[in-house]
């Protein structure tokens, strides 16, 4: 019977994880209707935020802070994921407004982006960057003002920011010969996290061990999806996010200024991300595909669980990952000795992590045959024809 | 009419290049370079289903991978089977102790079934797996994530499965010998670029059949307003099934056609980067054009293995940028742009606008021309001022 309790709390916690990656999907997808290809990779730019804090409080003046370096990097991890949302969608995804599926693409090639992003940043090529855009940034400032008011604009335009990116490769490619230079920050290899050492044993609890960095990421999504539902349920923001999500012409006419809430909210969902990301160094190492592992998973979440209701969110991610957890550990057979020949068989065949999801998926496909909208379905005039 | 005169010319002409192509190439290239270009001919049919499903229904695919894997299989089971002595079983087995050939292997020893699995099994599989999701009206974003997912769930299973299918390994096809030549001898590749050069064109008209009369304008008006098609009396659940099926079946050719030239099929053609690639090329070469995507295909998959011989690492940096860009700056892609007079407008740009076509016969017909008249005076009579104005 312990096996079994085990079991279900390392599902619960495989579940947390999910749920605190498929939040702030939930939310982007409820209020714009996009998806975001790139939300796995927020997650890994917050897991590198937590690697690059953990290094930073080693040694040197912040080794005090050690002990509790992954509560400073939550923050941190949720700015971090949050700024580079907020400039994704300042940039691309303004653009692609009522396109969702032209915002699936562009997404992906941001993901792309920054996953190569992350496998070769050195110092040289950050400054080949910083370069490049403020050059393409600035030249418009510098330049004939009349340049910029002609029919041929456009193409000056395009130049500029050729010509921009070439001196950025340039000056990375001359720095680059300098070894420290060239040096990459973070290389494609993939990085460990240690957990500080509160987060590293193990709590007894009537003879189900529990691990404490588990504990901790249940207690860490259970305390974000408290801080989300006050955010949505309370806050004078959280409302017109809502009313937004109910209906975006109605409210843009009633005053509220529906662009910033697209971007609150896609800072907040992105932030999520970001913590997502540090909850996903306890459980394993850090690395350029993080945030592929996760992503398909929560794109399953979304559509299990439906749009506009947090709790669809919650019930479907934490059935998904408690679900994937016990039949891929295989303990459903060590619980159950006794099951059926007929059912043993078909269990064991999907008793691995990767058919565990052959099986969920099945198992998904066939729930949306009788409940097309997900878990919990929007209601009334707002469903589509 | 002559056949020189200049519209029988250009109808011909695009036809005469392709022939020329497909003979003279396979002796002008080298070997290499013309496996290339048949593996990237073979993708542009993958390309050609996947424009059919979203540049003309609108429903986009992140699982062709799927289909196009499956052909792949198929053809792999029929060579690894065929040079078989009999009784015996392929060689990996051996490693992981099967001692029986698994049922479904069995009958892939026939050309004929391999012959028609290659796209009835694709076809099949996307056709049952799109009408369980179209039969619930899931659309849109919802079923291009659903189709990744099934991507990422076949993957898991073939490359999970070393018992049925050699899992992550894959099935070699190049040692294999069909005919009494190695299939990847420079000889045998010659011919398999002319069969999918030869493929591509009639996939490209089994296409545009499709696409034109009445059949494609029922995909273009799910593609632009479905609960209006709906609502007229069309079913779209049995035209999307159907359409995403022969998709399915491209997907599967393409496959086969892949597999033999690249000598190998493993999981990694349903890897979930490759599968989203493959919507880039139509994207890239336009969608709602046919020739766009094989374009796009072709042109892309140069493109990234000259970059990817000279700058492994940059070669993601452009890809990302390249959906960025097509998506935002080139919605229409290279083949819409340049029918929507694209190079006109840059004229225009910097200066040379191109002379917009006018009617001589019209501006000296003096019926016309009164009527001109009229109108220019009527514009000279007393104008409606706003109340309270000074005259």
């Amino acid at each position: 019977m312990d096996l079994l309790y085990e079991t279900l709390f390392n599902g619960l916690a495989i579940g947390s994880v999910l749920v605190l990656a498929a939040l702030g999907l939930a939310v982007v997808f409820g209020l714009m209707g996009v998806i975001n290809m790139a939300h796995g990779e927020l997650m890994m730019l917050g897991a590198y935020t937590t690697y690059v804090v953990q290094n930073l409080c080693k040694e040197g003046p912040l080794e005090a802070l050690f002990p509790i370096y992954i509560l400073v990097a939550i923050p941190l991890a949720f700015l971090v994921s949050g700024l580079a949302g907020l400039l994704l969608e300042k940039t691309v995804i303004r653009r692609l407004y009522g396109r969702p599926l032209e915002t699936l693409l562009a997404t992906w090639g941001v993901s792309l982006i920054l996953q190569q992003f992350v496998r070769s940043v050195s110092s040289a090529f950050m400054v080949g960057l910083v370069l490049a855009v403020a050059i393409g940034l600035l030249l418009p400032r510098f330049t004939p003002r009349r340049w910029w008011e002609q029919r041929w604009t456009p193409i000056i335009g395009v130049s500029s920011w050729l010509v921009a990116g070439l001196v950025g490769i340039l000056a990375a490619s001359a720095l680059g010969t300098n070894r420290s230079m060239d040096q990459p920050w973070f290389s494609a290899r993939n990085l460990d996290v240690s957990a500080p050492d509160w987060l590293q044993g193990a709590v007894d609890v009537g003879g189900v061990t529990m691990p404490t960095a588990r504990l901790f990421i249940i207690a860490l999504s259970l305390v974000a999806l408290l801080a989300v539902n006050w955010f949505l349920q309370k806050s004078v923001w959280g409302i017109r996010i809502r009313a937004v999500t109910q209906n975006r012409s109605m409210s843009d006419c009633l005053g509220i200024p529906t662009q910033t809430v697209d971007a609150l909210t896609f800072l907040v969902g992105s932030g999520l991300a970001g913590v997502a990301g540090v909850a996903v160094t306890l459980l394993g190492s850090v690395g350029p595909n993080l945030g592929g592992n996760y992503i398909v998973d929560c794109f399953m979440v979304v559509v299990l669980g439906g749009v506009g209701k947090l709790l669809g969110t919650v019930v479907a991610a934490l059935s998904i990952g408690v679900l994937s957890y016990v039949i891929g550990s295989g303990s459903l057979l060590l619980v159950w000795p006794t099951m059926p020949a007929g059912m043993n068989e078909v269990i064991t065949f999907f008793a691995t992590t990767s058919m565990a999801k052959v099986l969920v998926f099945i198992l998904i496909v066939v729930f949306l045959q009788f409940k097309p909208a997900g878990l919990f379905p929007p209601k009334g005039r707002m469903v589509e024809a | 009419m002559t056949a020189s005169s200049p519209s029988t010319l250009r109808r011909w002409l695009p036809w005469v290049l392709i022939v020329a192509a497909g003979l003279i190439l396979p002796v002008l290239l080298p070997p290499f370079r013309l496996n290339l270009l048949g593996r990237f001919l073979s993708l542009g049919i993958v390309a050609l289903g996947i424009d059919l499903i979203w540049g003309f229904t609108g429903m986009l695919s992140l699982g062709q991978g799927i289909f196009f894997a499956l052909g792949g299989y198929a053809i792999g089971m029929f060579l690894t089977l065929d040079n078989l002595e009999p009784g015996k079983l392929p060689e990996f087995f051996d490693l992981y102790g099967v001692k029986e050939l698994p049922g479904f292997w069995q009958p892939f020893s026939s050309p004929v079934f391999t012959f028609f699995a290659i796209w009835v099994i694709p076809a099949v599989v996307a056709g049952l797996l799109g009408f369980l999701v179209f039969r619930n009206r899931i659309k849109g974003v919802y079923f291009s994530i659903l189709t990744q997912a099934a991507l990422l769930v076949f993957f898991n299973f073939f490359n999970g499965q070393q018992k049925l299918i050699n899992g992550t390994n894959g099935l070699k096809t190049s040692t294999a010998q069909i005919f009494g030549e190695l299939v990847g001898s420079d000889l045998m590749q010659r011919y398999i670029f002319m069969i999918t050069v030869v493929l591509t064109v009639a996939a490209w008209f089994l296409c545009r059949w499709l696409t034109t009369g009445r059949f494609g304008d029922a995909l273009i008006a799910i593609r632009d307003d479905e609960p209006r098609m709906r609502f007229t009396g069309y079913n779209p659940t049995t035209y999307k099934t159907l359409v995403f099926a022969v998709a399915g079946g491209l997907a599967g050719i393409s496959g086969a056609l892949y597999t033999v030239q690249s000598g190998i099929i493993s999981p990694q053609f349903m890897a979930v980067p490759f599968s989203i690639e493959m919507v880039i090329w139509v994207a890239v070469g336009g969608r709602g054009t046919l020739i766009g995507a094989v374009l796009g295909a072709v042109v892309i998959n140069y493109a990234k293995s000259l970059v990817s011989e000279q700058l492994p690492e940059t070669w993601l940096f452009i890809q990302g940028g390249l959906f960025l860009l097509v998506v935002t700056a080139l919605p229409d892609g290279l083949v819409g742009w340049w029918r929507l007079g694209g190079v006109a407008k840059l004229q225009a740009m910097v200066g040379w606008p191109p002379r917009s076509p006018t009617y001589p016969a019209l501006d000296l017909d003096p019926a016309l021309r009164s009527e001109a008249g009229s109108i220019d005076s009527s514009a000279e009579l007393e104008p409606i001022r706003p109340p309270g104005a000074q005259p």
